[in-house]
Order: structure tokens, then sequence, then C-alpha cells
């Protein structure tokens, strides 16, 4: 059915015929086709290592396919590099994105440009012409260092605009932005199609591909499954034919709060110099979790996530003892094994180097988050074979797909490691457990087993604190969602009494307007005295 | 006055190849590359250049011998770590050691050998004005050429699209990559840069500073150039400003102990180096001033893979 010779009128902008490409031990591309319109906007999508990666690498240029032909405009076309791809009129936009932090906006976009460029007024007016065309506002003198994750994917974008190019690829472009931003992005993307570029938008977020594409082509293990109209389609049906099963939805039971106990943390007055340079400083955080609880922190990353997340897993100790209190005990000054003696558990978002150590063994990741639970040192001595039981243990339970107590974490896939890393931090039965990002850049399959997981963990009696930019998922977990933003965080609200649109708002700082409409919500007894 | 004439030029005789070696490791880590054999590349550079014009090949032949020493040498650290992805801080150590050894074996027939040293520049009238006259107008060759370079490194990195580059590549260099630079060819460049002005800096302690070829003559000034770039945070003004505090102390220490100040000579030798370190601590202390300028990949491996 994708066919570019049977194409009446102007030849397809793009056309991918029996595309492959091998890696060593993966099929990575199984003779993929694809076909891109002018003026469409067209959705691949896929589970992480379906494929989709690959595919625009190769018609990026940066990876070369091992066999299959494109066309271009109608014409064969060879692309050897990211420079003969802009060349060309192709522009992408990276999920992990090319910026250089210590550089103006206007000497990132000049970086990206083929030509001398040298003449940086000339150029600055050329991006605030295209951003205010786009409605992508911009300040080309600012230094990438100082903007939002929104305001940098603008910087991308604008980028590969001012080559005019005429397929713009978008890896992932919502995974960090927030509601409101994202509304903007899909008006620039649509403003952009409608002036006859087309875009290859690449997501696994269901409902934005059902709101704004026109076509989708779904890869999965490396092959193209189904092409369809996403419009057309549900959620559900998309989702199938992305994992193959029925994925079961996993929200939270609204009699959930039925389990919930009593207090199991309570922050309070909690104000702290910024964790690092790059991070913000907290003003008078509040918070309280209770047993059988889920909390969710929503909020857009470098707001002051790092600094909360380092005084609640003991990383930073609190300046007050008082400011934080564990089962009625002050803990703030206690630093992170402590806490985990006491049934804390942390899971950090950097899942390489915090979360895990990259060149070690599972076997010995277990070893060093669980050592003094699990009991898997005696006498100063390590007992390998039960970390390595221990790991094999996490790994059976949590559908870890690696080969063994002995792999490298380095060797696993993001979500595989990330299922280890949390079934590692849950099978040492916290009682509380604080995640940050839990499914960030994780496939739909794997993000749902780490829901089941951390649902699960709840409904034991367990408090859990989950931070995200994921508003999809504080809504399907949290009982009750806060909101943090340039350090302070909002009260807390049930999740079933706030709306995505509201929580979007305080995101962006409009704090105290959704504060006051939502007047206090009734599981915040703020004054109540605890007793110890 | 004169006496006051005779020390500001040796101030800036001391400065002055201290200045080249670390103006080139300024290139060379910007582009994020740590090269640890400033030490080696300058003594092969201060024998290479004392050999060529001490054999009567002029001095303008031999500062440009000892600068294409220091590439060489600088090249043989490109090869290993940027193409064959060795560890940067181990390779740069070894290129150290190697210069120190291969730099007394080339100098063997050299040492006691009388050189008179870099012309000095006499212009009617402006060299003869008491006190500024010989400091600014009287100087050799090398030293305005020191000058010359700092400018243009400054200038080079802040206005020109190659500079934006190179500080992109020592930044990221898969976003780099990812745009269509070659990551490999600034590496390269901004490696071999940095050899040549250590080459330079070496030379003219040996045909200017001294002027003679002694063993391990720079006595650590291509560490203490290392340690300049870092504590002058990549800025090239503040390199300047490093080299020449050093110069400094270096000429203010020995008029000291020559007048006979009652501290023991090991610690007078010491101070140029605990006063440049510590004035550029303290100088450099803010943390995102820091993050700004430091190259971000710097002496990290990078693969571009495929």
């Amino acid at each position: 059915m994708i066919d570019g010779h049977s194409h009446e009128g102007p030849p397809p902008r793009l056309t991918l015929r029996g595309v492959v490409k091998r890696y060593p031990g993966v099929l990575a591309n199984d003779h993929v086709d694809l076909t891109l319109e002018p003026g469409e906007i067209h959705a691949l999508l896929g589970e992480n290592g379906a494929g989709k990666s690959t595919l625009v690498q190769i018609v990026y240029g940066v990876v070369k396919a091992d066999a299959g032909e494109m066309r271009w405009n109608g014409r064969p076309v060879a692309i050897d590099g990211p420079a003969a791809a802009r060349a060309l009129g192709i522009g992408m936009v990276f999920q992990h994105f090319s910026l250089f932090e210590t550089l103006s906006v206007a000497e990132n976009v000049a970086l990206g440009l083929e030509t001398g460029a040298a003449d940086m007024a000339a150029l600055s007016e050329r991006i605030a012409d295209v951003s205010t065309r786009y409605g992508l506002t911009l300040d080309p003198g600012a230094t990438v260092y100082d903007l939002s994750v929104g305001e940098r994917q603008r910087v991308e974008i604008v980028r590969c605009l001012l080559q005019d190019p005429q397929l713009l690829i978008m890896d992932e472009p919502t995974s960090v932005l927030t509601p409101q931003e994202a509304d903007q992005l899909f008006e620039t993307l649509r403003r952009l199609a409608r002036e006859g570029r087309t875009i290859l938008y690449i997501s696994h977020k269901l409902d934005e591909i059902r709101r704004l594409c026109d076509r989708a082509t779904i890869l999965r293990g490396g092959k193209v499954v189904a092409a369809c109209d996403p419009r057309e389609e549900t959620a559900q049906s998309l989702a199938r034919l992305m994992i193959g099963v029925d994925v079961s939805p996993t929200r939270r039971a609204d009699g959930g709060a039925d389990q919930i106990g009593d207090e199991l943390l309570r922050v309070e007055g909690l104000s702290m110099p910024a964790a690092n340079p790059v991070s913000t400083p907290l003003k008078g955080v509040r918070l309280s979790v209770r047993r059988g609880e889920i909390l969710g922190i929503a909020g857009v990353a470098g707001n002051g996530q790092n600094t909360l997340l380092a005084a609640l897993s003991g990383e930073l100790p609190a300046p007050r003892v008082d400011a934080i209190r564990f089962e009625g005990r002050p803990i703030g000054l206690l630093g992170a094994r402590a806490r985990r003696d006491l049934g804390i558990n942390f899971v950090p978002e950097d899942r390489l180097g915090h979360g895990a150590v990259a060149d070690l063994s599972l076997a010995d990741n277990a070893l060093l988050s669980g050592w003094r639970r699990w009991s898997l040192v005696r006498r100063g001595l390590v007992s390998f074979a039960k970390s390595k039981e221990r790991a094999e243990h996490v790994v059976e339970r949590f559908a870890v797909a690696a080969p063994g107590a002995h792999a490298a974490a380095r060797s696993l896939s993001g979500g595989n490691l990330q299922k280890f890393i949390i079934g590692r931090e849950i099978l040492q039965n916290p009682k509380l457990l604080i995640a940050a990002h839990p499914t960030w850049g994780v496939d739909a399959g794997a993000a749902a087993a780490i829901h089941k997981a951390l649902l699960h963990l709840a409904a034991e009696g367990a408090g859990l604190i989950i931070v995200s930019q994921d508003l999809d998922e504080l809504f399907t977990l949290a009982d009750r969602v806060a909101v943090i933003c340039a350090g302070r965080l909002s009260e807390s609200r049930p999740a079933h009494e706030v709306t995505a649109e509201e929580v979007g708002l305080m995101m962006g700082g409009l704090f105290d307007a959704a504060i006051v409409r939502g007047g206090g919500a009734p599981s915040e007894t703020g004054d109540a005295r605890h007793g110890g | 006055m004169e006496i006051l004439s005779l020390v500001l030029m040796s101030v800036v005789a001391a400065a002055t190849p201290l200045l080249f070696a670390a103006i080139g490791e300024l290139v060379t880590e910007k582009s994020g590359v740590l090269n640890l054999g400033v030490e080696g590349m300058m003594l092969v550079g201060a024998v290479v250049g004392f050999a060529v014009t001490a054999s009567g090949g002029g001095a303008v032949l031999g500062v440009s011998a000892a600068a294409a020493a220091g590439s060489a040498m600088a090249a043989l650290f490109a090869l290993l770590t940027l193409n064959l992805l060795a560890n940067q801080v181990a390779t740069g150590l070894a290129l150290t050691l190697f210069g120190i050894g291969l730099s007394a074996l080339v100098g063997r027939g050299f040492i006691g050998v009388p050189l008179d040293g870099l012309p000095h520049l006499a212009i009617p009238g402006l060299s003869d004005l008491p006190l500024i006259g010989p400091l600014i107008f009287g100087q050799d060759a090398l030293v305005y050429l020191s000058f010359v370079a700092v400018a243009a490194v400054a200038w080079f990195l802040t206005r020109t699209r190659a500079g934006l580059i190179l500080k992109a590549v020592g930044e990221n260099p898969a976003a780099a990559h990812r745009l269509g630079h070659s990551v490999l060819r600034v590496r390269w460049l901004a490696v071999l840069f940095g050899g040549a002005m250590a080459g330079i800096g070496g030379a003219y302690l040996s045909l200017a500073y001294t002027p003679l070829w002694a063993e391990n003559m720079t006595a650590g000034r291509g560490w203490i150039a290392l340690a300049l770039v870092v504590f002058a945070t990549w800025r090239p003004g503040r390199v300047l400003l490093g080299a020449y505090l050093f110069g400094g102390v270096t000429i203010a220490q020995l008029h000291a102990q020559s007048a006979g100040v009652a501290l023991p000579s090991q610690f007078m030798s010491m101070l140029p180096y605990l006063a440049t370190i510590l004035v550029l601590v303290l100088i450099s202390r803010d943390a995102a001033r820091i993050r700004l300028n430091a190259p971000a990949s710097i002496g990290k491996v990078f693969h571009p893979g495929g």
C-alpha cells in the first residue's frame, strides 16, 4: 500500500524502498518502505528498538544503510552525511539536543549553517525574523545555558528552518515540553506543513499523534507492520499495532484512597541552596506523603527537582534536622545510607552514572544499592554469590531483557536498565520510594510494566514520590499532584480534581492563580502537630 | 631608572616563554583536548631552536625549526589520542618524559656552546626614551609575536567562524559531528598549534632568555603553563596576566635573594608558582564563569561512531 510509483501529481518528497540496516546480532531495519508526501505530517511510530532512530539516521545521513533505495523528489539519491542531507533540504531536530550550552542562540544557529555567516548581526535579524513568523519566541543574544528546555528546542527548530528545509524530522519533540509548549509546537508544525513542507514526526505518544499527524507508519522489530490514518484510530488500536499485544491501561483505581494510611514523610519549610550550578535553590518546600499513597511532582526540568531529590534522598543534607520527618522522626541531617537503612529508597533520574555504574555488572550494581538491606556483606567480606542471586531475582521478577547478572549495566537498553533499577529498589521492600522520571525514554511496554510495579508497591502500603515531566504518567499513577516551579512547590491536590491544563499552567509559573482556585486540598492538614 | 628598566625587561623575558606555551595550550584545550606534554614539547623546541641557530642557521630558521619540532611532538600526541583513541592524560605524561629524554640526547653537543641572544629592536629616538623606550620599543621580535599571538587567539575565539567551531567541538563534539563539522580535523589543527607555540616558547628560553642550552632548562614552565590555562579559566587576557605575574614574581624573588632577604632560597624559588596560582584562583572563583568558559568535553576520547 506504500508505493511511490502509483502516484499522480508531484512526486513524493521522499521514498524509501527496501531499506536494510544490520548491526551485529540485530536487524535494525528489515526492508523498510516509506513514502512521504509534500505538506504532510507523517508519524513514525514504534517502541524503543523498533528501528525508528536507525531509519531517520539513515535519512539524515548519520548512518549508512546496507541496502535499499532512496528517492528525493523523484530522483534517486545517496546521502553520505548530515551535510549532504541538509544540502538536499532535510533538517532534523534531535531528541537530545545538539546544542552548545555555553554559546549564544545566534552562535548555535550559525554552527548549523553551511555558509560563513560571519555577520552575527545580520544572522540575529534573520533569527528574529523566522521566530516571529512561526511563533517561536527567541532572543538571539541569550546563552543557551540560561534557556528552558522548550526554548532550547526552539533554537533547534529555528536552526533547521533557516536552511529552508523541505523535510523536517522531529525526534520525540514533546517528551520535554509542558502541554502548553507542546500545543505551541503543534501550531508551528501545522503552519510549516501548510507551506508545503513535510514533517516526519517520531513519537510513541499516541494521543498527540492522533491530534497532529495526517498519516502514520508503524514499525515493530525493524519492519513496517502497518500504515494508517491515525485520526481514524483509537489510542488503543495504535498501541496494539505498535506493541503487538493489548496493553491494559494501568489507571489508578479511584478506590486506592481507601488504603491510604497515616503520614510517612513530612517536609516543612525546606529552603536550601541549589544542588549544583545548573539547578535551582528550594524555597520553603512543604509536602507530605502517607502510607499507600503516591505523590506526583510535576514540573519543567530545571525548576528545583534536582535539589529536591538530593534533599529527599539524603545526598544533600537539609539545613535543619526537622525540615524532613520520616515516621515522625527528624531525619533532615541523615545521609543517603542512613535513610536507606530506614527504608527510604531512591531511583535517580540519570540511569547510567547515578542509578547504576555503567561498567559494572548487574550483580555489582545490586550490591551497591542493596548491600545492607540484603545483608550482602558479612564481616567486611562481600558475598558475590548472594549479590548475583539477588540480581538474577530482579532480572527474573521484572522481566529484564539481559543475558544474566554478569551483564554490564551499559549493555542494557534504557528501558531494561530502568526496569532493573526500579526492581532492585522495590525488592528491598522500601517504606518510601522516591523515583525521578521513572519511564523517561522508556518504550510503552516497559513503561506499563514499571507503572504496574509502582502501583503494586503502593497497594502494599509503601509511600511513593514520583517526580516526572510526563503528565500522562503522573495522572496514571498519582493520588495527589503538586507542581514545582522556580524552586517552590505548590500545594498538592487530588489527581482526579485537577486537569492537565491546570497543571500545565502551574508548570509555566502561573502558580498562584491555580493555587487560589484550587483552595486547600483536603489531604493537606498543614498545621497539624505530628506526634513523634 | 636604569635598574628599573633592566628589571622590567627581565620580567618580560621571564614571562614570554610561558605566554607562548599557555596560549597554545589554551587553543588545544578549547578544542576539548588536554595535552599534558607541554613541558616535553617546550624542551624539544628549546633544543632544536638552539641547535639550528648555533649551527649557523640563524634565529629566524631556529625559531621556525623549534615551532616545527613542537608540532611534530604534538602530531605524535594527536595521532595517539585522536586517531588511536589513547588516553589523553597518560599520553601527555609520556610525551613530557619522551621530550625530556629526546632533548637531552639531541642537546649533548650543545651544552656550554655560547650564542648571542636575539637582536633587540632599535628604533632611533623611540628606543632611547627613558624607561618605556627599551620596554616598549626595544624588545626582541618574539616578545612582540607573543602579544600578537594572544590578541590573535582572543580575536579568533570570539570573532571568527572557525573559532566558533573550535569552541563548539570542545563543548560538545557529538553535536558538532552531527552538524557536519569534522571533530578530528579541528582537534588535529588545535593540537598542532599548541605544539608549535610550546616549541616557540621553548626556543625563547634557549635563544633569548638565557641564551644557552642546558638539560631540562624549562624547569617546570610547561606545567605552570598548563596550570595558567586552567586558572585563567581559558581566557587569553587572563593567561597574559598570569604569565606576567609569574615573570614578575620570578624576577622579584631573584632580586630579593641577591639583596639578601633572610628567607630560604627554596622558598623564594617557590614563590612565583605559588603567587600565580593563588592570584588566578582568587580572581576566577565564579563557578558560572568557569562553567561557561571551560571546554566541557576536555580530556574525553571522542569516537564518531557509525
